[in-house]
Parts: structure tokens; C-alpha cells; sequence
């Protein structure tokens, strides 16, 4: 029998490598289940190097040195330094209109009748799509780390947990907008991401193997994540069309 | 519902430097500890800190979203860690090629006796670990760090270094080798 390389146990331990070979290999071979358990422990005492924490007004203290060097920049760099806390809620208003009108845009193009308009909404249009297009990246990752999470084990899922949260709001907004306009594709395939966030968001700190188990096979058996990778890509597709054309039309 | 680095970045490309506050309030502390753990000194850190915020504020405007904008800023923070390891070397070689008699007493001293940020290690894993670390190389280092404690896939991580996946990956296979070699003894004789 070949025994898996010392390469090989590494990116499985990663999770770059989730072949079931390897998986396979491992639960028949004891000579690599001992060079595997070696590899594990050392690299989880490697988890041990502490880092010094910084408080949750670290973000703010960094500001404050900061913005004194920031020289002026284009326009408008005054006008908005200081946003109190209200203003967030109106800043996601104006997110939704802009996925409103993106859609629309995208559905009804005779809405824009001039050049100027057109190319308004083509600029909107981009930067919603890279929106749309990182709000799966974002879920995917997510789902990555879970499925690619060692099997057999507890698993702390705190940071995954409170990235799930804020990936169900957006992606509620995203799915309602996508059904308004009729987009049945995005909308089905976000419909179904829905759910498996919400039980991320809304689970434990922490996985039991059996629960991480569950989760991984709701995950699998629906098939998500290989929708939002073809999804994901066929709207980065269409951004970079929108690139093209705005370069080609610019030049 | 928060405003998304993607619509905060395109205010800053705009000319909004409240959105570009909120991606430094947001992204400070994981590139602190990106810093750390690539420097090993807290006031590096801060430094790398602030020079990724500056580089990244000066360059705003070629972001054009193909990675996302936090992979985008470790690539900066990577880098600025990176230059400052290397001044660092520069100014340890200059000193031991110094003169005896022109060199600083206090200077020296980091090497026998840690520094504050050293003593925080206060386990003798915790030291093995920040000495294997220093000793790697700038890639296997970086490689590492963004793999191990970032969770970036290596795809990611070449991105990010500007090289290819398989080199991403060489360097994390060696720095792991490094590591366990070093930490192996340890490790057993702990079990």
C-alpha cells in the first residue's frame, strides 16, 4: 500500500485536499492515522504563539491616527467625515434602492432613455454585481470552512456563526429583489442558501461532530454550494462584460 | 443592516472618507493580528497598521473588485510587514558589522534577553512557536501565517503574494516541516 505523502496530510488538514481517498486511506492505515495525529498535534500547538488582544475600539483609535495623514482626495472628502449612527439605516435604504434599480435596470433597459442615464445605471449596475457576486464569495467561504473542517471533531464556530448573520440579511434582500424582477435562477438558488445561513446564525458557539455532521450533509445533499460557485461566476461574468463595454465606450 | 465593504468601498472610491472610516474601523484588529503574527512586535504591528490603511487609501482607486477588498488589504499588509522585516534585518546586519566599541549596549540586548512583547509569551511552546516563526523565510512566514491562522486557501494566498498557487504551497509545506521539527520533541514529550 502507498502510504500519503507528508504534502498530502497537510492540505487535508487544511482542507485543501478533501478527497475521499485520503479520507479513505486514513481511516484503513494506522501508520499515516499515527503521521496525521503527529502533524495535528503540532500544528495545533502552533495555535498556542499568542497575539495580543486589542479592544473593540481598536477600529477607532487606528482612525484617529490615521485621518490626520489622509491628505484630500477628489471631492466630497468633507462633507461626510463624521456619520452618527442614524445614518446606517438610510445607508441601507439606498442599498436596497440600488438593487431595486439595478434589477430594474437589468429587466426594463427602455427605463433609461438617454446616454447619460444608461451609463449611470451601467456604472450601478457594476457595482451591484460585484455586490451580488461577493455576497456569494462571502457564502461560500463560509461553507467551505465547514465542509472542509476536520471531521470527528468539535468545532469552534463562533466566526462563522456571526458572518452567517450578517450573509441573512443581505441575502434576504437580495432574494426578494431577484424574485420581484423575476429572476428565477438567482432567486431559487438564494432561496435555498437562505435556510442553511439561518441555521449557521442562529446555532451554537460551538459544533458538536455530530451536529457539524448534520449540517455538512444538509449542505451536501441540496447541493448549495455548488450553486452559488456557477451562480457566483455567471455574475462576475456579466460584471466583467459591464467592464468591458464601459472601457470600450470610454476609449 | 451594516453597509457592505463592497458599497462602502465604491463610496470611498467616490470621494466618502466616512465609508472609508468604516473599513478601517472594520478591518483594524484582524490586520493588527495578521501584523503580530508576522512580526512578532506589537509597535511593528501598529505601524504595519497604519502604513496598509495609508497605502490602501492611496490606491483606493485601483481596487476594482476582483478579490474581495479584505483580501485585497492583506495583500498591502503582507507586503508592508514584509518591507518592514527586511529593514529590520538591514539594520541588525549593520550593527553587528558595527565596531565593537560603536555599538549600542542596549541594542544587543533583544537577542539574550526578549523583548516586552516576547515575555508576553509566557509558555515555552508559545516561544518555540515565535522562534520557528522567525526563523522561516519571508515567503514560507507569510505563506504560513495567511494559511494557518488567516484560514486563506492557497489559491488565495498566491493571489494575495502575487506568485503561484504551487509556490503558496511549497512554502507552507516547508515552513510545516520547519515547524515540526522544531516543535516535534516538545510536543511528545509533553504527551
Amino acid at each position: 500500500m502507498n502510504h500519503l505523502s507528508e504534502e498530502q496530510l497537510v492540505l487535508y488538514y487544511y482542507g485543501e485536499d478533501g478527497s475521499p481517498d485520503v479520507a479513505g486511506h486514513l481511516a484503513a492505515c494506522e501508520a499515516c492515522r499515527a503521521q496525521y495525529a503527529g502533524l495535528q498535534r503540532v500544528l495545533n500547538v502552533v495555535d498556542m504563539a499568542p497575539v495580543p488582544e486589542r479592544n473593540a475600539n481598536y477600529g477607532a483609535q487606528v482612525w484617529s491616527r490615521l485621518q490626520p495623514r489622509l491628505g484630500s482626495r477628489g471631492r466630497g472628502w468633507t462633507g461626510v467625515l463624521w456619520w452618527p449612527a442614524r445614518h446606517w439605516a438610510a445607508a441601507a435604504a439606498v442599498a436596497v434602492l440600488m438593487v431595486t434599480a439595478f434589477l430594474a435596470g437589468r429587466y426594463y433597459p427602455h427605463a433609461q432613455p438617454v446616454q447619460q442615464a444608461a451609463n449611470t445605471g451601467q456604472v450601478r449596475e457594476r457595482i451591484l454585481l460585484i455586490a451580488v457576486g461577493e455576497h456569494l464569495e462571502r457564502s461560500q467561504m463560509v461553507l467551505v470552512e465547514l465542509m472542509n473542517a476536520a471531521p470527528g471533531h468539535a468545532l469552534d464556530v463562533s466566526s462563522e456563526r456571526d458572518r452567517a448573520a450578517d450573509l441573512v440579511a443581505e441575502n434576504r434582500l437580495y432574494r426578494q429583489t431577484a424574485a420581484r424582477a423575476g429572476d428565477v435562477r438567482v432567486a431559487n438558488m438564494l432561496d435555498q442558501l437562505e435556510p442553511v445561513l439561518l441555521e449557521i446564525a442562529r446555532g451554537p458557539d460551538r459544533l458538536t461532530s455530530g451536529q457539524l455532521e448534520r449540517l455538512r450533509q444538509r449542505i451536501e445533499s441540496g447541493g448549495i454550494m455548488f450553486k452559488v460557485r456557477v451562480v457566483g461566476s455567471a455574475v462576475r461574468d456579466r460584471e466583467q462584460k459591464i467592464t468591458v463595454n464601459q472601457n470600450s465606450s470610454s476609449s | 443592516m451594516e453597509l457592505s465593504d463592497t458599497v462602502a468601498v465604491a463610496q470611498a472610491q467616490a470621494g466618502d472618507s466616512g465609508a472609508f472610516r468604516v473599513l478601517v474601523e472594520r478591518h483594524s484588529r484582524n490586520l493588527f493580528r495578521l501584523a503580530f503574527r508576522m512580526t512578532g512586535q506589537q509597535e511593528d504591528a501598529e505601524d504595519v497598521v497604519q502604513e496598509t490603511f495609508l497605502r490602501a487609501y492611496k490606491q483606493l482607486a485601483k481596487f476594482d473588485g476582483r478579490a474581495s477588498f479584505g483580501t485585497w488589504l492583506y495583500r498591502i499588509a503582507a507586503n508592508c510587514s514584509l518591507d518592514l522585516i527586511r529593514a529590520r534585518k538591514r539594520r541588525n546586519e549593520q550593527q553587528e558589522a558595527a565596531p565593537e566599541d560603536a555599538r549600542d549596549e542596549t541594542q544587543s540586548l533583544p537577542d539574550a534577553a526578549p523583548a516586552p512583547d516576547r515575555l508576553a509569551l509566557s509558555s515555552e511552546v508559545g516561544r518555540q512557536v515565535a522562534a520557528v516563526l522567525d526563523g522561516l523565510s519571508e515567503m514560507e512566514r507569510t505563506a504560513f501565517v495567511l494559511r494557518h491562522y488567516e484560514g486563506m486557501c492557497i489559491d488565495e494566498i498566491g493571489r494575495a503574494l502575487g506568485v503561484q498557487p504551487n509556490a503558496a504551497k511549497h512554502s507552507i509545506f516547508r515552513a510545516v516541516q520547519k515547524l515540526r521539527r522544531a516543535l516535534e520533541p516538545l510536543v511528545s514529550s509533553a504527551v
